[in-house]
């Protein structure tokens, strides 16, 4: 049974109004060590806002046991932005016109170069998903590049059959992120008219077919405000939950970033305030004590820094979010940032408030080639 | 007291408090605990060494005096572990491996046949192994007989800092087992490293609960000299303890008129 027939019995089941919990019932969830799906949905609740100073100490005291003081930095490299789908909400759509770029190999050589020097030894792999531009072996001639600078590999690409999977594993890949985006499976439908991704339920098995396939961490996450938030975090945690129930060995993350201003201008309809995230991020680890939460330069500087002692585990950091963002000048006028970027710091800058804090920024958390 | 080290490998360790280097806030901290508890022996990562990194690689923050011994952390099978401990020491990070193989990212509890199938493997390429296993008197029989040079089993789930819950198998581990017997993970409290001691451990790791600590320095100290203390009371001879108190006029005690 996969997470799209699992998922189902929670659709109509007794938790599925968040508003009808009680202190009561977030007293209950906060004093388990176990907590349960509905355990889960109370933490998400509105009832359990008055009770985020709480969580907070409790999630910092499990992230510290799991994790200690350390932060792990990673960044992203664009590779393509030609894309096929229509996701109202991004600035790679093939709505939007406007000129498209694709990294030779030499160029991915360029940034993978600049990005070791800055110091980065994780990286993640991005590219639009066009079949024709950013095929499978155009992946993994990329790879090919990467994998001689940097010791751990993750990919964001479309969707891809367990095989493929296999032969990237094969080059040197060893992560795989892939956001469902909502999990709501009407409005996943609305905002992806049209191409592949329109496709819910072959998403919403992606990473599952990672897994099978031996990824050593498999990422998920949920954009924000595409939906009512605390039904989209739920089925986000019961996702992780699924994962790591089937796949022991696989290292399950998760991140929960939020709709940003972009070229084509869709606006949320669904707020997210910082309130909110907070509760998010609490709410995901005291359900599931070892996964390992994200945090994207999405966020504002000031923010990230004050979320480092509350739960999360990874940060990205010098972030570009358009194709050789790092090193080609000219592109940086002219192409498509999938993002806006609200945290602009370099990675030295990002690394020495890390350790303000207390915490050690680790670069480097794996072997190529094992 | 007299002189007590731990010989293993051909290489004598005075303090029997071992120290693992993970989740540190800062490599500087991590030294100073080292140095502070003067720990015989550091566990450090091979994943965490970036051997490309111009600055700040972590095995230069290790003293002199503590001896180094890369775990194969991040291993799910015994191929990734053997193939772990051979980049270590192609690295010059020397021959001295702790198996870590967990399959199992919920509780972190090891997979003792990959650890034992590692174990062999290694044994015979050199290595001075030291396998990280959940306490099962049977594979620790058969990790001594391919030449571990110590069995460790776990107290508690790696980073629970729950004890020495696992103290009943230890025990029957301690007797029966001729390799050095090592208490590693769930050790929370310096009265936990103490009772590994008493009972006739070798020694003990110590990581999340030093790491994670207020104050990580005097912790490490105060581990220390729990471990010293519990020793120096095994060698001494418990105190066998009774559950009752005895009476000093014993009820039998009349029976000793007839002699």
């Amino acid at each position: 049974m996969s997470y799209y027939d699992y998922s189902c019995r929670y659709k109509n089941g007794e938790g599925s109004n968040a508003a009808a919990f009680g202190n009561d019932d977030v007293e209950r969830a906060l004093a388990g060590e176990d907590p349960s799906p509905l355990d889960f949905w109370a933490l998400l609740s509105p009832a359990a806002e008055d009770y985020l100073e709480r969580m907070a100490k409790k999630a910092q005291e499990i992230t510290l046991r799991h994790f200690g003081r350390t932060i792990q930095l990673y960044a992203p490299i664009y590779v393509s932005d030609y894309c096929d789908n229509q996701c109202l909400y991004c600035s790679f759509s093939a709505r939007n016109r406007g000129p498209r770029k694709k990294l030779s190999l030499d160029e991915v050589e360029r940034e993978a170069s600049f990005m070791v020097e800055a110091g980065l030894r994780q990286i993640l792999l991005l590219t639009g998903e066009s079949k024709k531009e950013s095929p499978l072996y155009y992946l993994r001639d990329c790879v090919r590049i990467l994998r001689r600078y940097f010791s751990s590999i993750a990919i964001e690409v479309y969707p891809l059959a367990v095989e493929d999977y296999k032969s990237l594993i094969a080059d040197g890949v060893d992560g795989l992120t892939v956001y469902q985006e909502t999990y709501d499976e009407e409005i996943y439908k609305s905002v992806h008219p049209a191409g592949p991704k329109r496709n819910f339920r072959f998403r919403l098995e992606t990473p599952e077919r990672g897994a099978k396939a031996g990824m050593r961490q498999v990422n998920i996450g949920a954009l924000l405000g595409l939906a009512d938030w605390r039904r989209e975090v739920f089925y986000l945690g019961m996702h992780a939950r699924y994962l790591q129930d089937r796949f022991p060995d696989v290292e399950i993350g998760a991140s929960v970033p939020r709709l940003r201003p972009h070229a084509g201008a869709f606006q949320s309809m669904y707020a997210v305030t910082d309130r909110n995230i907070v509760q998010i991020i609490l709410a995901l680890r005291l359900f599931m004590p070892r996964l390992s939460i994200a945090l994207s330069t999405r966020e504002n500087s000031r923010f990230r820094d004050c979320l480092i002692p509350l739960g999360i585990t990874r940060m990205s950091a010098g972030s570009a979010t358009s194709v050789g963002g790092y090193t080609s000048p000219l592109s940086n006028d002219k192409a498509l940032s999938q993002f806006e970027i609200a945290d602009h710091r370099s990675i030295p800058e990002v690394m020495d408030v890390i350790r303000r804090k207390g915490y050690e920024p680790v670069l480097n958390d794996w072997i190529f080639g094992i | 007291m007299k002189e007590d080290s731990l010989e293993i490998g051909g290489v004598k360790i005075n303090c029997r408090l071992f120290v693992g280097t993970g989740k540190f806030p800062s490599h500087q901290m991590m030294q100073e605990v080292l140095l502070a508890a003067e720990a015989g022996v550091t566990t450090v990562a091979l994943r965490r060494v970036d051997s490309g990194a111009k600055a700040d690689n972590i095995l230069d923050y290790i003293p002199s005096g503590c001896k180094v011994m890369i775990n194969t952390s991040g291993a799910r099978t015994a191929d990734e572990a053997v193939r772990i401990a051979r980049l270590a020491r192609a690295a010059g990070a020397g021959n001295w491996i702790k198996i870590e193989v967990i399959a199992d990212n919920r509780y972190l509890l090891p997979d003792n046949l990959e650890t034992l199938k590692a174990t062999e493997t290694l044994v015979k390429e050199g290595f001075v192994v030291f396998p990280y296993m959940s306490p099962d008197l049977s594979v620790a029989r058969r990790l001594a007989e391919c030449g571990a040079a110590a069995v460790m089993p776990l107290g508690a789930p790696i980073g629970s800092n729950r004890g020495l819950k696992t103290k009943e198998l230890v025990a029957i581990m301690i007797r029966e087992i001729k390799a050095p017997i090592i208490v590693d993970a769930g050790l929370g409290k310096p009265s936990d490293a103490c009772v590994c001691m008493e009972m006739g451990c070798a020694a003990v790791l110590v990581n999340t609960a030093i790491a994670v600590s207020r104050n990580p320095v005097d912790y490490a100290r105060a581990f220390s000299q729990a471990v010293q203390a519990g020793r120096l009371a095994y060698l001494s001879g418990l105190a066998e303890s009774v559950d009752e108190a005895r009476a000093s006029s014993p009820l039998t005690g009349f029976l000793h008129n007839e002699d």
